[in-house]
């Protein structure tokens, strides 16, 4: 079976911390949106600018509750895929929805750079994050082919 | 199974120790007391009162002014200031026509973040941002009122208004303005202020945010130059 593969269960746990990481990044940003947190660490100080721009919404709905959201659903199917006899999809789906989040975040990030003209370190944090995760899952990917072929 | 029973087991504990960690440390960012705090019962000094006796919009020559006692977090103020206020603005004070005379009287015993707001504005009179800053509170966007710890939304609109943030953080920290914001409200209950919003006109009180607007103050400047003001 794939997922037995030791280095697939490392790229499913490096997946499943990941995760883990990008909600506590996003959890942050969301305590501090709700008044939680007085101030951000955040050495840029383009972190207010871009937490109180009008992008900080989509659809009336706060980004970093988007975040919070999919990255709980992140490290959910995370988890699962670290099951030995877990469902054969999780990976896929756990790349498909990494996927959409590096594109969101490419947007965000692009509308930090050239319309807000200023860089929340936090923000750049996360879309590293959902990166390497996008990395970690497309990884499954190779070594389930690999196991298959 | 290559990854053992031991290891999978080891990767769960590491997991959920970060997860604690983490869980832990956002509560104590949350817990923590604010790093800002407005005193309520500050002395007030002769600096405070001296030479300072509110913060003003509009020609010095205008024949009326108005003096507007209000609370940043009076939601009856908040109404009249994105509601009427605009107008005012644009069609009686920046015309010449009106002087405007703001003056803080913070409810702080129900309004928790009074005191801090109008700390926060009176901060950016030192950068001469006071109106922008007036102006982006009172927005309310997002709502602090509902906020447990207003200062980081306070920040925000600092940097949103162009205030250097360094000076703006260290006359946040000296609170030197709360003897000010003391005497301003002192100011209030000796003209006989009762709530907020009051305007103070021509020696005359009108209480509440639907007692002034712009037909109203239109009409007094016309009955103050015998007709129809231009």
């Amino acid at each position: 079976m794939q997922a037995d593969r030791p280095s697939n269960m490392r790229t499913r746990m490096a997946a499943a911390l990941l995760s883990l990481a990008g909600l506590f990044v996003s959890l942050y940003l969301y305590l501090y949106k709700l008044g939680y947190i007085g101030t951000l660490a955040c050495g840029t100080g383009g972190c207010e600018t871009v937490q109180f721009s009008s992008y900080s919404r989509l659809l009336g709905i706060e980004v970093p509750l988007l975040g919070v959201a999919g990255y709980a659903v992140l490290l959910g199917l995370s988890l699962l895929a670290l099951q030995q006899r877990g469902n054969p999809r999780w990976p896929g789906l756990l790349r498909l929805l990494s996927g959409g989040g590096v594109a969101f975040s490419a947007y965000l990030t692009y509308l930090e750079l050239f319309v807000i003209h200023a860089i929340c370190r936090w923000c750049v944090g996360s879309a590293v994050i959902i990166l390497l995760l996008f990395i970690a899952a497309l990884f499954m990917r190779a070594e389930t082919e690999t196991a298959t072929a | 199974m290559a990854a053992s029973a031991g290891g999978m087991n080891r990767f769960y504990l590491i997991l959920g120790g970060l997860a604690v960690a983490g869980a832990a440390v956002l509560a104590a960012l949350t817990l923590r007391k604010p790093a800002v705090s407005i005193p309520a019962n500050a002395a007030v000094q002769v600096s405070d009162t001296s030479g300072f006796h509110g913060y003003y919009a509009g020609s010095d020559s205008a024949p009326l002014t108005v003096t507007e006692y209000a609370d940043y977090e009076c939601p009856a103020c908040q109404e009249w200031a994105s509601v009427q206020f605009p107008t005012i603005e644009e069609r009686l004070i920046k015309t010449g026509k009106v002087r405007w005379r703001y003056r803080d009287f913070p409810l702080d015993q129900i309004h928790p973040h009074a005191l801090i707001a109008a700390h926060a504005a009176a901060c950016a009179d030192e950068q001469g941002k006071y109106w922008e800053m007036n102006h982006r509170i009172y927005s309310w966007e997002p709502r602090w009122p509902e906020q447990r710890d207003a200062l980081g939304t306070f920040s925000g609109y600092a940097k949103d208004v162009g205030l250097d943030l360094p000076k703006y953080g260290a006359c946040m920290l000296s609170a030197r303005y709360a003897g000010r914001l003391q005497a301003s409200k002192a100011e209030g209950m000796a003209a006989g202020v009762p709530s907020t919003p009051t305007f103070l006109i021509n020696g005359r009180l009108f209480l509440g945010g639907r007692s002034v607007h712009y037909d109203m103050l239109k009409a007094m400047l016309d009955s103050l130059a015998g007709g129809p003001a231009q």
